[in-house]
């Protein structure tokens, strides 16, 4: 792994962008795994009997997509130390067409030895995540 | 139902042991997308200095979620799970979860808010390995609506 020189970084600099497409198999799949079975992620009924339009992705699911392209930019899931979002619009996830999450990575602050990378991550040109940060330690 | 105040400060005993499995890792990282080879690949992680496989960093919600169940089924909680949103997430890290860690989550209710009619919880589950040294803090703040 090739370690990145925070005296290379400038701020505002996008250092990754990514797109992902959840399809309904996306969210069964990380019902699986997180243990998050609520049947709104799954079941169109189960969403619109408390005033959904439909089924939703999981918030932790964005969350958790929403640092990929930081993790594949530092090399190692080990260097972050800090992470968080606020999750502010619900990702409505069509039968047929799923929903297409774009994320892009910029560094919003440094420091010696870490810095803050602020993630944009919309679905039909809407954010969906707020103060989405991620605090990585960098050589 | 509203929110019981007094909930703030109010520490839930620790969780039952949860050992991290190397197949869950797995399994965990190709729902997130994760293609890194340290939370796939137990040669590669090993390569990096790390005894096994690196979990992904919002892993860590799967040891959180045992806490929160703690929480929603407190009986003088005053919360109604039906009418809960997650509003936001954190994870504050000391050392990344790697497979093996025997993990045991002990939830704060840190603080409670309202803001328009509607509660805003915050708990922190502070997430420890088997020495007892600290691994991750995971902090959500669940925003209970109130009456319409």
């Amino acid at each position: 792994m090739t370690d990145i020189a925070a005296a290379s970084l400038e701020i505002g600099q996008v250092v990754a962008e990514a797109e992902f497409t959840l399809s309904r198999d996306s969210l069964v799949r990380y019902a699986g795994a997180s243990g998050d079975f609520n049947a709104i992620h799954y079941r169109d009924d189960a969403a619109q009997s408390v005033g959904l339009p439909g089924v939703l992705a999981h918030g932790m699911l964005t969350m958790g997509l929403a640092v990929q392209p930081v993790l594949d930019w530092v090399g190692d899931p080990g260097r972050v130390l800090d992470y968080q979002v606020r999750f502010t619009r619900p990702v409505p996830v069509d039968t047929a067409d799923g929903a297409r999450v774009i994320i892009v990575a910029k560094v919003g602050a440094l420091d010696v030895d870490t810095a803050r990378i602020d993630l944009t991550v919309t679905v039909d040109g809407a954010t969906v995540l707020g103060k989405a940060q991620v605090r990585v330690s960098v050589a | 139902m509203t929110v019981n105040p007094q909930l703030v400060g109010r520490v839930f005993p620790p969780t039952e042991p949860y050992l991290v499995g190397r197949e869950k890792l797995r399994e965990f990282a190709r729902a997130v997308f994760a293609t890194s080879p340290l939370s796939l690949d137990v040669a590669a992680a090993r390569a990096a200095g790390y005894s096994d496989l690196v979990a992904l960093p919002t892993f860590a919600v799967v040891v959180q979620e045992l806490t929160l169940r703690q929480l929603l089924s407190e009986p003088d909680s005053g919360i109604d799970f039906s009418r809960v949103v997650h509003g936001d997430q954190r994870f504050t890290f000391t050392r990344p979860i790697v497979a093996g860690d025997e993990l045991t989550a002990t939830l704060t209710v840190a603080s409670i808010k309202s803001l328009g009619g509607h509660s805003m919880v915050t708990a922190e589950s502070s997430i420890v390995g088997a020495d007892g040294g600290h691994v991750v803090t995971a902090t959500s703040t669940l925003v209970v609506r109130g009456d319409e």
